[in-house]
């Protein structure tokens, strides 16, 4: 008779639905299928798609690749700390280390062009969170991840840290720089 | 077999409670009543730290009240209660002797010292790394022993209630099939099998580490495995107050299920499907490819957000067929209308309910999308939704379960009815109100877990918008509100316990009195319109749907005005 009690008909599961769970188990039916489907269709045919491309590294390895980047293509440097600010040739691999408690060095990119993003940690977890874009990425140490990104708008973008990662967590903010297509012509 | 126990009728409910049963129940209760109140006194911290013109705390102490606050409200409070819960399902709606009463309290005492120890390493410092604890960030050995105590404990509860099931049936205190709220509570405790078994397969590898037994736990597998304990230990919760969605709605209206074949099928896609939740963590991590990340997210094509919805319909559902059964059949919602409101259990279910499908579901499905997650992965968005999951949904169901649970278990009467009365609405609408301008803060990208939107210290700081401070501004009042609330569960709960007039009970026996068998109903609904039994749900429902299909595509539109990514 109710639901704490056991059911009356001993055969309850060949009581016929009402019509209003038929309709509704239906509708929830397609809309969990359109749900499913919208994020194959967002592979084939979206622009903002996180790579999966991942390798095994150490924080020694990720450290010596990111040093040589930055030797390279050091335009200047920033802060009291003289961050290195990196502005490499579009298309090609830049890197970020995040550790405590500062993500290193800064970068300075172009508008419209692709780099592939290299994260890594060199302690724990942290978080890569680009605002005011609000684009968030997990960070795990001894994992290399390239993540391929396009710049779409210029502007002065911060790094800020969204994973716990100790006392000094809310000081561990990072800048990207993205410079406008025109900037270049100036 | 023992047969020196005693059963006690509820002169108020009719609901048998045998003695051994009656007192674990009510241990457990109690013990996470008393959780209840001390993570709602380290919510203060947090809340008020993270109001930014308060800012109250200090980095470190906040770090380490945010730690013991998410413990004792996500796991002690919350699966205390729920042991109590599964002790009720079986031995008092099967009427029967609790299996192994001496076993459940050896699974309490572990719990109680598991607890306790977790509880003690954080307050002494040194274990302040959040209720997640990533490796390689590390805690005091006794953070993990104590979370591995309590979860043995538990898992000792389960098979307590398992074996309770098979005490009803060997002495046919039941005929058929278990009630739903029973079936209900089997998969709580089947997933919750699961999800203890995943944390001991993580935890005790990160404890042996914490005493340098070992060398090395890789942080992703952690995270992978850790949240197959820490989001599925939230499906136990989901079945849980769904299970009590259904108590109530039998208890307050005489309802009976729409359809026992749907309302269990839905049962069932959880079991089946809901473990696969721990990709929800995962979504914005390197590693995991998008396959994986795509069936498991998605609890394999959205079955059990298919089940979520199925539930939402048939309880509300239900409720409606039977207040037009009683004749408040007037157009789309006199049923509603005339819904009992001011009783607590009502108003707190109803509450609950809406509150975790509109808030808390539609953010859930929104964040579990695997490209959309990256526009919400750790930012306060995500406290956001599971303040409306967790507390609207779980915590805010088990408080309407206590004012049942006062006069009938405690056999007490409630101290203060008029408050009691008006605690759901205060609690509820606080927290409605602090989840969506959290959800709002995370929009604007606002992270959680941190102590200083300000940066200060930072070499290169970030300037939030003045909406995003607002809205910061507004968790806070919001917070200290839902406190209020939480605050008078707290005394309503205890002040009855110990200063309530006694209920007056009379049928003691030495021997079950066994469920009788009831006359098959007729099957036939002659309510409602339309052939619908229950056409204002049904609207609700399509409401529902409508909110849901524009949110989800709101956020796709959002997405794809961000940086190209591939």
């Amino acid at each position: 008779m109710s639901a704490i009690l056991p059911p009356t008909e001993r055969l309850w599961w060949k009581h016929p639905l009402d019509r209003v769970e038929g309709t509704w188990i239906a509708i929830a039916f397609v809309w969990c299928m359109i749900m499913f489907f919208m994020m194959i269709y967002w592979h084939a045919y979206g622009k903002q798609n996180l790579s999966t491309e991942t390798y095994k590294t150490t924080p020694e390895m990720f450290a010596g690749k990111a040093q040589a980047v930055v030797d390279k293509y050091t335009v200047r440097t920033e802060t009291d700390l003289e961050t290195p600010v990196v502005a490499p040739p579009p298309g090609s691999d830049v890197y970020m280390i995040a550790r405590l408690w500062n993500f290193w060095p800064i970068l300075e990119l172009q508008q419209g062009q692709t780099y592939r993003l290299h994260l890594s940690s060199m302690d724990y977890n942290h978080g890569f969170s680009l605002q005011p874009a609000n684009i968030n990425i997990q960070i795990v140490p001894g994992y290399e991840h390239v993540v391929t990104v396009t710049p779409n708008q210029s502007g002065t973008y911060s790094v800020v840290c969204n994973e716990f990662c100790g006392i000094g967590h809310h000081t561990m903010v990072g800048r990207i720089y993205v410079k406008a297509e025109t900037g270049n012509v100036k | 077999m023992s047969n020196k126990t005693t059963y006690r009728t509820c002169p108020r409910s009719g609901l048998q409670f045998e003695a051994q049963a009656e007192k674990l129940v009510l241990a457990n209760a109690v013990a996470g009543v008393i959780f209840l109140l001390i993570g709602g006194i380290l919510a203060i911290g947090v809340v008020l730290t993270r109001w930014p013109t308060i800012h109250w705390l200090e980095a470190s102490t906040f770090y380490q009240v945010l730690t013991a606050h998410g413990l004792d409200m996500l796991v002690f409070w919350i699966i205390f209660f729920e042991i109590a819960v599964l002790y009720f399902c079986s031995s008092t709606l099967l009427r029967c002797r609790i299996a192994t009463p001496k076993v459940a309290w050896l699974g309490f005492a572990l719990m109680v010292i598991g607890s306790v120890m977790n509880n003690i390493a954080v307050y002494q410092g040194g274990s302040s790394v959040m209720m997640t604890s990533y490796v390689p960030m590390m805690a005091a050995p006794s953070f993990y022993l104590g979370l591995i105590l309590f979860a043995v404990g538990a898992l000792i509860g389960c098979f307590v209630f398992f074996g309770t099931l098979v005490v009803a049936k060997r002495e046919k205190t039941y005929q058929g099939s278990v009630p739903l709220v029973t079936f209900g509570a089997i998969t709580a405790a089947i997933i919750a099998v699961f999800t203890i078994a995943s944390g001991a397969i993580i935890l005790i590898p990160t404890w042996m580490l914490s005493l340098g037994w070992i060398e090395h736990v890789d942080p992703l597998i952690y995270r992978v495995i850790w949240w197959a304990f820490g989001h599925s230990s939230q499906q136990i919760n989901v079945a849980a107050h769904i299970s009590i969605w259904y108590f109530v709605a039998a208890v307050v209206f005489g309802a009976k299920p729409m359809s026992e074949r749907v309302s269990r099928g839905a049962f069932l896609l959880y079991i089946v499907f809901l473990q696969l939740a721990s990709a929800h963590h995962i979504l914005s991590d390197p590693g995991m490819s998008t396959e994986w990340k795509v069936l498991n997210t998605s609890y394999f094509m959205y079955f059990a957000v298919l089940a979520s919805m199925i539930h939402g319909l048939t309880i509300p559902g239900a409720m409606e067929v039977a207040q037009r059964a009683k004749g408040y059949n007037k157009g789309l919602f006199e049923w509603l209308r005339k819904a009992p409101w001011g009783n607590p259990s009502f108003s707190g279910v109803f509450i609950s309910i809406i509150g975790f499908g509109f808030l808390g579901g539609i953010s859930g499905v929104m964040m579990g999308t695997e490209q959309l997650n990256m526009i919400i992965h750790n930012t306060i968005y995500v406290p956001g939704h599971f303040h409306a999951t967790v507390v609207v949904g779980t915590t805010l169901s088990f408080m309407a379960l206590t004012y049942f649970l006062i006069p009938v278990l405690f056999k007490r009467e409630i101290i203060n009815p008029a408050l009691a009365k008006w605690q759901p609405y205060l609690f509820g609408f606080s927290m409605y109100f602090f989840c969506l301008v959290m959800m709002g803060a995370g929009t604007l990208g606002v992270a959680r877990r941190h102590w200083d939107m300000a940066f200060s210290g930072a070499a290169l700081a970030y300037e939030w918008p003045g909406a995003a401070y607002l809205m910061m501004g507004l968790v806070g009042i919001a917070g200290i509100c839902a406190i209020t609330g939480g605050a008078l569960y707290i005394y309503l709960t205890v002040g009855s316990l110990l200063w309530g007039k006694r209920v007056v009970q009379t049928k003691i026996s030495s021997e079950p009195t066994p469920i009788p068998v009831g006359a098959p109903s007729a099957a036939a609904q002659s309510y409602g319109s339309l052939g619908f039994a229950a056409p204002g749900t049904f609207v609700l429902a399509m409401v529902f749907l409508a909110s849901f299909v524009l949110y989800y595509f709101i956020n796709w539109k959002y997405l794809s005005t961000l940086w190209g990514l591939s």
